[in-house]
């Protein structure tokens, strides 16, 4: 077989011609370890750096196998993988296997770019020409892009269902018609603010009034209007820490943080009773009603109390409020705090 | 059908005809969905429904669309990525046709689900090449037509495209198409830096 069977783009001179083609990256040493020639890849790779004769190892370092150290173990490592060290560009490592030529004409190296061919590729600016034709580098490139590629939809795809599912929870919390928090977004706020046992808050239970006659008068969009105002008159009475929520057709829980003096949640509470007493018109209807609070501070249990138990202290001071009258508060009464509830108590003293 | 491929049409859809026109296709084809998510599976119902609806809403016949489809899947930029993986076929135009064959060998690499039309090529004289494609729904040579003509100018090879008929045999639609080579280095082409990629 001579070169002459090899004719691609134009017949090769010489063996050295020959190899070129079949190992773009391959190198001729003499016996004395002196590049005598370089394939046409391995020499864009090598740029300006070989001139002349230039010795194997003032190119390349050998990395493995450890005991090759110069021409002579070099040439005993033939069909071994030798890990081999560009020394322009020490963080590329290369693969090589070396086959002696007959005789004393040397050896010849192919040399391959192993894994870090991405990094190469760029680095050398080598195209599909610097490979030969079935050389399958090309395909751990186009597997490397595409699987980038795919990497990148699966990263796409999380993020949108992480959004679906962000908006999925929200919808599960938020009460439809006022927007505020439902009583499963207010029931693990709750729990939650429970299990820090420092944190100190108010519970206030608002419950309207006269709503039903509202309802049942003038209709449930009458109803619904209502209950909307009532929703922003939370959201702007409110704190921004504070938490309203809807927790049933006319009651309201409301979380005030870091709020445990009874004489500020009554004013809070107050406030708020003023502002739905205030009448809403519907189309030609003027809808006025009014309500009721119950109040309960965490700081009136000598121990952290559990949900349940709060739920029916501020639900006990919310009848009370209601059965004196209604469009009042009244405040939990605890042994810790004697009872704050002026207005209560003056209707008591009154009755 | 794959996720991808009906996405890709959705995109094309999309980004030729506008958001407007999609949302129709949506309505009219009863589409049970927002958008197609790439990473799934969808029955080909749903894909001739979607592609159906969307040649009656524009009146174009679907040999049309599906080549201005093909085209857009080379030439629209933010689809490059499936350019280059194109481009990887060969570093000339001949041997990006050679490479056809491996089209789906190479698809699966990456998605072992995905669609991918399985060509043989044929070369009937020195610059004329006869393709044949099977897909499971057809259409598939009109697709090709455009990909190839977009892949030609890619390459910067003047080439002449056209469908070459369709035959059935055993229940199976197979399509031809037919290239002819005028000049594979006309003009520059496209730049294909294997590198050009870090990720």
């Amino acid at each position: 077989m001579t070169a002459m069977d090899f004719p691609k783009d134009g017949v090769p001179i010489s063996s050295d011609g020959v190899f070129d083609q079949l190992m773009p990256m391959h190198l001729r040493l003499s016996m004395d370890g002196i590049i005598e020639h370089a394939g046409p890849t391995i020499r864009k790779m090598l740029g300006d750096d070989l001139v002349g004769q230039a010795p194997f190892f003032s190119l390349f370092g050998v990395h493995h196998p450890v005991d090759v150290m110069d021409t002579e173990t070099l040439f005993a490592a033939a069909n071994q993988r030798i890990g081999l060290i560009l020394r322009r560009k020490p963080d590329l490592p290369l693969r090589a296997h070396l086959a002696r030529l007959p005789g004393e004409d040397g050896a010849i190296v192919d040399i391959s770019l192993g894994l870090s061919f991405v990094r190469a590729v760029a680095e050398f600016s080598l195209t599909l020409r610097d490979f030969a034709p079935n050389d399958q580098t090309v395909d751990l490139l186009y597997l490397h892009e595409a699987n980038a590629s795919t990497a990148r939809l699966s990263r796409h795809l999380t993020e949108r269902l992480k959004a679906a599912h962000a908006s999925a929870e929200h919808q599960a919390r938020t009460d439809v018609l006022t927007g505020l928090p439902n009583r499963r977004a207010i029931d693990l706020d709750l729990e939650r603010i429970l299990k820090s046992v420092d944190e100190q808050f108010t519970l206030l239970q608002v419950d309207l009034d006269l709503f039903k006659e509202v309802n049942d008068t003038y209709g449930h969009p009458a109803g619904d209007a209502v209950l909307r105002a009532v929703g922003r008159i939370f959201e702007e009475e409110l704190r921004r820490n504070d938490i309203p929520s809807r927790i049933g057709g006319d009651e309201f829980l409301v979380v005030l943080r870091d709020v445990v003096e009874p004489a500020v949640a009554g004013r809070i509470a107050s406030r708020i009773i003023q502002r739905i007493e205030q009448p809403v018109t519907f189309g030609n209807i003027v809808c006025q009603i009014s309500a009721s609070v119950g109040i309960v501070t965490s700081a009136q249990y000598s121990t952290r109390p559990s949900l349940k138990q709060m739920m029916e202290d501020v639900d006990a001071a919310l009848y009370r409020a209601k059965n004196d009258g209604r469009g009042r508060y009244a405040l939990h009464a605890s042994l810790t705090y004697p009872i704050q509830d002026r207005r209560s108590a003056i209707d008591r003293r009154t009755r | 059908m794959h996720g991808l491929i009906n996405r890709a049409f959705q995109g094309f859809v999309t980004s030729t005809f506008g958001e407007d026109l999609w949302d129709e296709v949506r309505d009219q084809a009863d589409l049970p969905i927002d958008d197609f998510e790439s990473m799934t599976y969808y029955d080909d119902a749903l894909t001739v429904a979607v592609f159906n609806t969307t040649t009656q809403l524009l009146h174009r016949p679907s040999a049309s669309l599906l080549e201005d489809m093909g085209t857009f899947l080379v030439t629209h930029p933010p689809l490059d990525p499936l350019r280059r993986l194109l481009r990887f076929g060969g570093s000339t135009f001949p041997e990006f046709i050679w490479s056809l064959e491996e089209l789906r060998d190479r698809g699966r690499l990456v998605m072992p689900d995905l669609d991918i039309p399985k060509i043989a090529v044929a070369q009937l004289d020195k610059r004329t090449f006869r393709l044949s494609a099977q897909w499971q729904l057809p259409g598939i040579s009109a697709i090709l037509l455009g990909g190839l003509r977009a892949m030609a100018d890619d390459y910067g090879t003047l080439a002449i495209l056209s469908l070459d008929g369709r035959e059935e045999a055993d229940g199976i639609g197979t399509e031809f198409l037919k290239v002819e080579l005028l000049d594979v280095q006309h003009a520059e082409g496209r730049s294909f830096q294997l590198g050009e990629v870090l990720a």
